[in-house]
């Protein structure tokens, strides 16, 4: 899981944009210690020093005939479409909440109690509770998702909101801004780094709820087929899923980051 | 005296844990049009107070704060302020911040850019325009924050220790390009400092405000001559009205304790 910079906010200008040439030198090293952590794998496995490890040869083999006999991609398929509508559906129900949240102390008043209160309940607790109420479908496993991608979002939008400087709400005011104006012009391009960060939360939050909420009742999914796969004590399988779990989390991550340097490029940083 | 901005008996107080803070206890002032006048004074004296009551941001709790004649209710485009803090949109580049004020007075596109450019090029940052705050130093900065300022054409320049956070070199060139621009267009401008060579030279009248509570403790009279120079600033005379406000800063008799 890629590392979460909180957004940083500094007083003295420091230009520290990287030169070109030294970025490449990371993506390197990164490269290095992924191949010497396969190799690593490898020779453990071969040497048989965990019992039941499977070789990375014979992983990438059952990944092989996953895909072709299709399992793979229709599992993945699955788990994402959860996780895409829980997620989605979380960050466009939490970042208007958190608006309204941080504008109107009388709605923060009114939902912070809930907030604060289902924020100390992990997602993965209220599974079964969701199981009972909502069944075995696809609603119970969306749900929880959409709780721990919500929980995730709503604080930090709301936080965005609390942390905006004030005097570029004065100087907007000054300049003969509305409230209406104001919060569109400056509170929400103000907001957009902490509502990132928490998009990129809600999504680990996300990836981790689903592998769990899949364990329960589910047909297909990433989650499901490691679970299945343990009962047969087919390790390579629930490596495949593991993998395949851990890439799609990184692409999105990126892809995350990749908008949060687009959309918040204007940040000073340290 | 057809006074442009007028403070009559203003009193604000700021509740503390145990006690009420006197930011102001009944100050009077007026400033004529077209006046430079500067506040100095310890910290605590209320002169931020007196600004940000003046551009509309607070309210008195007892007297009124006029402009024009009439009572100021709230923030308006007729009042350009400027923060020490610069207070620019930091996703917005130079020009677009400098448009924001423009765009919400609804001025027509052609005129907007018009008077963005002119602006921009007022504070000397033409080549700079297309850039975002934060690449900027802190002189240019400010200077962007005073062509926003200017694009709306405030009749009131309300100026908040512009250059407490500048360099010494960069402050001396932004209070001549400030006297430069203020002698052509004669806005009426409140300037807040902690400094006293920057209150003396801006200034036609220095008001020199105590602390505890906060009130006008002297006026100087500041009869120099405009254009200010390098070589007012280093005159006797200047030296001489410099010291009268220094001492009337730093020895003020001791507060009244009846706060």
């Amino acid at each position: 899981m890629a590392v979460i910079t909180p957004p940083e906010k500094t007083a003295a200008g420091q230009r520290q944009q990287q030169p070109r040439r030294s970025r490449r030198r990371p993506l390197v090293l990164n490269a290095v210690a992924l191949a010497a952590g396969v190799a690593l794998w490898a020779v453990v496995a071969a040497l048989g020093l965990v019992e039941n490890l499977p070789t990375p040869t014979a992983v990438a083999q059952k990944a092989g005939t996953m895909i072709a006999d299709g399992t793979l991609v229709s599992d993945t398929f699955a788990s994402l479409r959860r996780v895409l509508l829980g997620y989605a559906l979380g960050v466009v129900v939490a970042v208007p909440v958190g608006f309204l949240m941080g504008w109107y102390p009388t709605v923060r008043a009114l939902v912070e109690p809930y907030i604060q209160f289902f924020r100390t309940i992990p997602p993965l607790a209220m599974i079964p509770l969701a199981v009972v109420l909502l069944g075995i479908g696809e609603v119970p496993k969306i749900a929880v998702i959409f709780l721990a991608s919500f929980m995730a979002c709503v604080v930090s939008s709301f936080q965005g909101v609390i942390d905006v400087d004030k005097t570029l709400i004065n100087a907007a005011r000054v300049l003969g801004a509305s409230d209406r104006i104001i919060f569109a012009k400056v509170v929400i391009p103000a907001s957009t780094p902490f509502i990132l960060v928490g998009m990129r939360i809600g999504l680990g939050a996300s990836w981790a709820t689903v592998v769990a909420a899949e364990l329960i009742g589910a047909q297909e999914g990433l989650g499901y087929r490691m679970q299945k796969a343990s009962t047969w004590f087919e390790m390579d399988t629930i490596f495949v899923s593991l993998i395949t779990i851990g890439v799609l989390g990184l692409v999105m991550d990126r892809l995350l980051l990749l908008a949060e340097r687009r959309l918040t490029g204007w940040q000073e940083r340290r | 005296m057809n006074s442009k901005i007028s403070f009559r008996d203003v009193v604000k107080t700021f509740p503390l844990k145990d006690a009420t803070f006197t930011a102001l206890g009944g100050v009077s002032l007026d400033i004529a049009d077209q006046e430079f006048v500067t506040v100095v004074g310890p910290s605590g004296c209320g002169k931020s107070t007196l600004m940000s009551m003046a551009a509309g941001l607070q309210e008195p709790d007892s007297g009124s704060v006029l402009v024009d004649g009439t009572p100021v209710s709230g923030p308006g485009p007729d009042r350009g302020v400027i923060f020490q803090q610069y207070a620019l949109f930091p996703w917005l580049t130079v020009r677009q911040n400098v448009e924001f004020g423009l765009k919400l007075a609804s001025v027509p596109a052609e005129e907007r850019r018009r008077r963005t450019e002119q602006a921009i090029g007022l504070v000397g940052l033409s080549d700079f325009a297309d850039a975002l705050p934060k690449t900027l130093s802190g002189g240019m900065k400010q200077r962007c924050a005073i062509a926003r300022a200017y694009a709306v054409d405030p009749q009131v320049l309300l100026m908040d220790e512009p250059f407490g956070a500048l360099d010494a070199l960069t402050r001396v060139q932004l209070q001549d390009q400030l006297l430069q621009t203020w002698s052509q267009d004669k806005r009426t401008v409140l300037f807040i400092t902690h400094d006293v060579d920057e209150a003396v030279y801006l200034a036609s009248r220095v008001v020199v405000m105590a602390a505890r509570p906060g009130r006008v403790h002297r006026v100087v009279d500041v009869e120099l001559p405009y254009p200010r120079t390098e070589e007012i600033r280093l005159s006797p005379e200047f030296r001489r009205i410099r010291n009268e406000v220094w001492t009337s800063v730093y020895h003020q008799e001791a507060p009244a304790q009846a706060a």
